[in-house]
């Protein structure tokens, strides 16, 4: 059984059933998923959580659907790892690193899908949709493979190859849109209404999709000994995943998981060629305007974030900040995260490892906090931003005498190249 | 000038059910003022306390976002379709 109560709306509290509803009918302010955490308290446990499978499952009582059987690749349990090179580098104490590159299909996307779809199942649905900037498709595609479901996914025509590919493989509709993420999600707003019996997986069925990230605190938390972080860095697209985190902490302790009330210090990162909500941050603005992207941080090219005004709103609250970085600056924070931890991740990641850096040298991000950096994309998917700036460090005919000539290696005085 | 507006599910009910409505005005203030007057309500719906746009309603003239153009005074031309899209979706 879940515990969900109903739905509710963000802005003027009007109540919605348990259907497939993403925007209050009055205000168009976003739903919500109401829990009854009492009996979520008394029905969950850190033994019960321990014992439960290691996926995002185990924390189904938060979960806005249970099934016995959920569509599942095995998303979330990824490696929360110790950074201790990367912070000495930067100057901090206690980092770590939420490696999300690992989930099935390279992206934290699959925690969203898996508990979106198994919902959209649930209600009835048997296509699953969505619009996104690639992550988002290939996860989309995947897991309605794995359950049967027809798929249609939408996507920016300018995608990375990797992105098209591993969405195409898949064998479901994949349909590139001439124009920006923007313009697809509008597009698929618009379906959304003509098409009723599609799930929409972040439209129509938003509202339980968007709970998936929740898993990414709880998951934190249960690999720091069901303790809060001091304060985290999360990269924001439409923000929703950064509000998510925050609800996930405090829902934790809502519900007994946590001995003490968390106040954690939420820092956004974005690109800045795509920074709506950092510039709404940085000018002390309550109105998010709306841009039109330019970044290789392609996962991040939202222009027009649906949850903005909630992400800036959870930053301020929590007395983090954010920080806006150059598509140099993701490079380098792509490899800088890579050489010293052995993490590849993809631009998004690289944004957020740049503005980690940016918030540690304007003394937001301190050295007596514990840390986490979200990175939630695979390398693999991007290799075009890196092509140009990394290859191999010598080519040589294949002889000991041209290897001795171009390659000398100290194991005692070693250093990787960062330029 | 005659445009054609679009209406999302949630506020079909406000237009007898309808998805799109032809409608008169020389911007897009215009053309959702016509379109209150025409199926009363819709102006409580689309604007706030100050007659701006709710925050989480979108308005599209021509697949392109007003608030990229000059809001609701952007000029309308005959023929064009006026998209009203919730806000909070994608991502």
């Amino acid at each position: 059984m879940d515990y969900v109560t109903g739905l509710r709306c963000r802005e003027c509290g009007r109540q919605y059933p348990v259907e497939a509803l993403n925007i209050c009918d009055y205000c168009f302010g976003p739903l919500e998923v109401v829990y009854d955490y009492d009996a979520v308290a008394a029905a969950t446990s850190r033994e019960k959580i321990a014992a439960g499978p290691q996926t995002i499952w185990r924390y189904s009582e938060l979960l806005p659907v249970s099934d016995p059987v959920p569509i599942d690749l095995g998303a979330g349990c990824t490696p929360l790892v110790r950074a201790d090179r990367l912070a000495a580098e930067l100057g901090l104490g206690e980092l770590w690193v939420k490696n999300d590159t690992v989930n099935p299909t390279g992206s934290f996307k699959d925690r969203v899908v898996s508990v979106a779809l198994t919902k959209a199942r649930q209600l009835g649905f048997k296509v699953a949709a969505c619009a996104s900037t690639g992550n988002l498709a290939n996860s989309v595609a995947a897991h309605a493979a794995r359950a049967g479901m027809v798929s249609v996914v939408f996507i920016p025509s300018d995608l990375e190859v990797a992105k098209v590919v591993t969405t195409a493989v898949y064998g479901g509709n994949s349909v590139a849109v001439e124009g920006t993420y923007d313009d697809v999600n509008r597009l698929c707003a618009e379906l959304s209404s003509e098409h009723p019996s599609w799930a929409f997986v972040n439209v129509n069925i938003r509202t339980y999709y968007a709970e998936g990230s929740k898993t990414l605190a709880f998951e934190v938390a249960e690999q720091l000994g069901w303790r809060a972080p001091d304060h985290v860095v999360v990269p924001v697209a439409s923000g929703s995943q950064l509000t998510k985190v925050a609800k996930g902490f405090s829902e934790l302790y809502k519900v007994g998981l946590l001995d003490e009330e968390p106040h954690v210090r939420i820092s956004g990162a974005q690109a800045a060629g795509c920074s709506p909500v950092a510039t709404a941050y940085a000018d002390g603005a309550d109105v998010i305007r709306p841009v039109k992207p330019h970044t290789i941080a392609k996962s991040l090219a939202i222009g027009n974030p649906a949850d903005g005004w909630y992400a800036l709103k959870t930053v301020r609250d929590s007395g983090g900040a954010f920080a806006a970085v150059t598509d140099e600056e993701i490079i380098e924070g792509i490899r800088l995260l890579a050489r010293t931890e052995g993490i590849f991740a993809e631009t998004a990641g690289g944004v957020t490892i740049a503005s980690l850096m940016k918030l540690v040298a304007s003394g937001v991000v301190r050295p007596d906090e514990r840390v986490v950096a979200y990175v939630t994309g695979n390398g693999l998917k991007t290799v075009e931003a890196l092509a140009p700036v990394v290859g191999p460090t010598a080519t040589i005919a294949p002889t000991l005498q041209a290897f001795a000539a171009a390659v000398d290696v100290d194991a005692d005085n070693y250093t990787r190249s960062s330029t | 000038m005659s445009v054609t507006v679009r209406i999302p599910t949630q506020l079909r009910p406000l237009a007898g059910g309808a998805g799109e409505v032809a409608l008169d005005g020389t911007t897009v203030g215009e053309v959702l003022k016509a379109l209150d007057g025409a199926h009363p309500g819709f102006a409580d719906r689309l604007f706030d306390d100050d007659g701006a746009l709710r925050r989480f309603v979108n308005v599209f003239l021509a697949d392109e976002d007003v608030r990229f153009l000059q809001g609701l005074e952007t000029p309308v031309g005959e023929g064009q379709t006026l998209s009203i899209v919730p806000a909070v979706a994608g991502g």
